[in-house]
């Protein structure tokens, strides 16, 4: 497990932890007693830690390198039965955005992400989650297909942003964007989108216009990443903990302001120490919003869709 | 239309040079020239069992890997080709049809037929290579639009395995306008929600890929098929240059984002079951 700068009391008591065990072990002096205390403490830290967050903590776990990245959810939602399709049917198959066909509880549901890498290696393969307009358009080729057969789309957004390339641009990277946005807009069956790690801009927007968009607790959503903005905004690298403050980026912000329809709650200590029960949570809000949106007809939830959308934006006149 | 040889390791695509081995009884395979009996290179489904070298096939074996219990009803088994060109090359093309249907023992260069697939109802349209090619007359373009009819009418998929050099140059422009007339049909199905699976096979090739084999809701291939519009060896004529390792192969389009994966033939059946549950 790796540790974040604001996690070394945690990770002080884990290391008690496992010392105390292994004294244990050695001498065989009973250590039950110690034991119950440093996990009392364990528990108390965490709280106190995790209630406290910043934002700008919360990006730093939102990228977590422990944290479940795309295929790990796809992996657990489908049990493993989850067809990978590739290809923009254009010019190349985008290894930073995945998707394909998966079994949801036994229905079918079409599956898209951007994928992370999960070693140095796999980060390079994956361009570091970062599409290309080859990725948005393979996204949109699943969701038409999805909606040929009248199934759902679930989106999972992980992504630092669209991939800034000099190819990308050549290929049209604001016009795949932008069409996903028209397209999404209206298709027509239920799209439930969820930040499962960072939103980072339009290379999240890209696959982000649904009938549900929810975020789990521990990501951030914004225009553009605090490091970014501080540099634009500040001129300085150094100012990426104001700028988290400053654009309002977590769940909780995005929820008050109206612009996302939900927060998914992540295990105490963060998705990263418990990757099941964030599975599983995020199942449950799945298949609720499903629910509520299969029996409606297709008309009514793109109307509600873009209502929602049309509603975003703060402004006066007289 | 373009027959063609890849002379790059593995991949031969001249239809003459193979199963020249003594009573039938041996197998060599062109890829590692590895001897098996045919019995057993028939029992691992015309699939080399030292290499991997997945050899061509016909609509009459697809068919037995595909539908249940190898139970299936064929479609339009009578439809035969004119000559309404009154085309002559080195050969009458009569002659060509008529040798080819005693040679092949196929009515032409598709066959088509509905069974079931995993207790699931399905239309597959296969083509015979060997029959003029593969290529694509009159009557391949109207047989595949009759199994798409068929699958839009009884809510039935339909997959198409395509193995084919392309257009039939004798019939001139009406085997042209079979590339719009399959590609039609494909529209209406997806107007109707119809699962249309396309399943490329070595070679495929010209006017069969620039119609229905690109426009499968999936498109998949088997390992090493040549897939491509211009035959390669047109492709280096007119760049003036080698091809670069692997050009037009499934590995290559599946790079370039044109099918969805690839999948070795002992696996089709599986994964099309798999795919039609998702979307039914
Ligand atoms: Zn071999």
């Amino acid at each position: 497990m790796e540790y974040l700068d604001f996690e070394a009391p945690i990770k002080e008591i884990e290391e008690q932890i496992a010392k105390a065990k292994q004294l244990q072990e050695e001498t065989k002096v009973d250590m039950t007693s110690t034991l119950e205390e440093l996990h009392h403490r364990l528990n108390q830290t965490r709280k106190h830690i995790y209630e406290n967050l910043t934002a700008w903590q919360r990006v730093q776990l939102s990228r977590h390198p422990n944290r479940p990245y795309t295929l790990a959810y796809i992996n657990y939602l489908t049990n493993g039965q989850f067809l990978e399709l590739h290809g923009d049917r254009n010019v190349k198959d985008d290894k930073a955005m995945v998707g394909g066909w998966g079994l949801l509880d036994g229905r079918g549901v079409m599956f898209i992400g951007q994928q992370k890498g999960i070693n140095t290696k796999m980060r390079q393969y994956r361009n570091f989650g970062m599409a290309n307009p080859e990725g948005y358009r393979k996204a949109l080729r699943l969701m038409k297909m999805a909606e040929k057969f009248n199934k759902p789309v679930v989106t999972l957004i992980d992504t630092p942003g669209a991939y800034p390339g000099l190819e990308a641009e050549e290929r049209g990277q604001g016009e795949a964007i932008a069409r996903n946005l028209l397209e999404m807009s209206v298709l027509k069956v239920p799209i439930i989108c969820i930040i499962i790690g960072e939103g980072a801009s339009g290379g999240a927007l890209g696959i982000g216009v649904g009938d549900r968009v929810y975020m789990l607790e521990n990501t951030w959503y914004s225009v553009i990443s605090p490091e970014s903005c501080s540099s634009i905004l500040w001129r300085s690298w150094n100012f990426k903990e104001k700028a988290a403050e400053a654009l309002k980026l977590t769940a909780k912000d995005m929820l008050e302001h109206g612009l996302i329809d939900g927060i998914i709650p992540e295990p105490l200590g963060g998705a990263h120490t418990d990757h099941e029960t964030t599975f599983k949570t995020v199942k449950q809000y799945i298949i609720k919003a499903l629910e509520e949106l299969e029996p409606m007809k297709p008309e009514e939830r793109i109307d509600q869709r873009i209502a929602k959308f049309t509603s975003m934006g703060v402004y006066a006149e007289d | 239309m373009a027959w063609f040889k890849r002379n790059k390791e593995g991949i031969t695509t001249s239809t003459s040079e193979k199963k020249e081995t003594p009573e039938g009884l041996w197998y060599k395979c062109p890829r590692c020239k590895v001897i098996t009996a045919v019995e057993d290179h028939q029992a691992n489904l015309w699939v080399c069992t030292n290499c991997n070298y997945h050899e061509k096939i016909n609509a009459k074996e697809y068919f037995q890997i595909l539908f249940d219990n190898g139970q299936y009803v064929e479609l339009d088994p009578n439809m035969k080709s004119v000559d309404p060109l009154n085309f002559v090359d080195t050969k009458k093309y009569t002659d060509r049809l008529s040798e080819a249907i005693k040679k092949v023992k196929v009515n032409e260069a598709v066959t088509t037929g509905v069974g079931k697939l995993n207790g699931r109802d399905i239309v597959i349209a296969a083509m015979n290579f060997n029959f003029i090619g593969g290529s694509m007359g009159s009557v391949v373009g109207e047989k595949i639009a009759r199994a798409m009819k068929y699958g839009l009418k009884h809510k039935v998929p339909v997959m198409t395995i395509s193995k084919s050099g392309g257009a039939r140059m004798m019939e001139a422009a009406y085997s042209l306008m079979q590339m719009a007339k399959t590609a039609a049909w494909i529209a209406r199905m997806r107007e109707a929600g119809v699962p249309y699976i396309s399943f490329l096979t070595d070679p495929t090739t010209g006017g069969v890929t620039a119609s229905f084999a690109m426009l499968g809701d999936i498109n998949i291939a088997e390992p090493g098929a040549l897939i491509g519009f211009a035959g390669p060896r047109v492709v280096k004529e007119t760049i003036g240059k080698d091809l670069p390792e692997g050009f037009q192969t499934s590995e290559f389009l599946l790079e370039h984002g044109f099918i969805d994966f690839i999948v070795e033939r002992k696996n089709i059946k599986q994964k099309v079951d798999f795919f039609l549950q998702c979307v039914m």
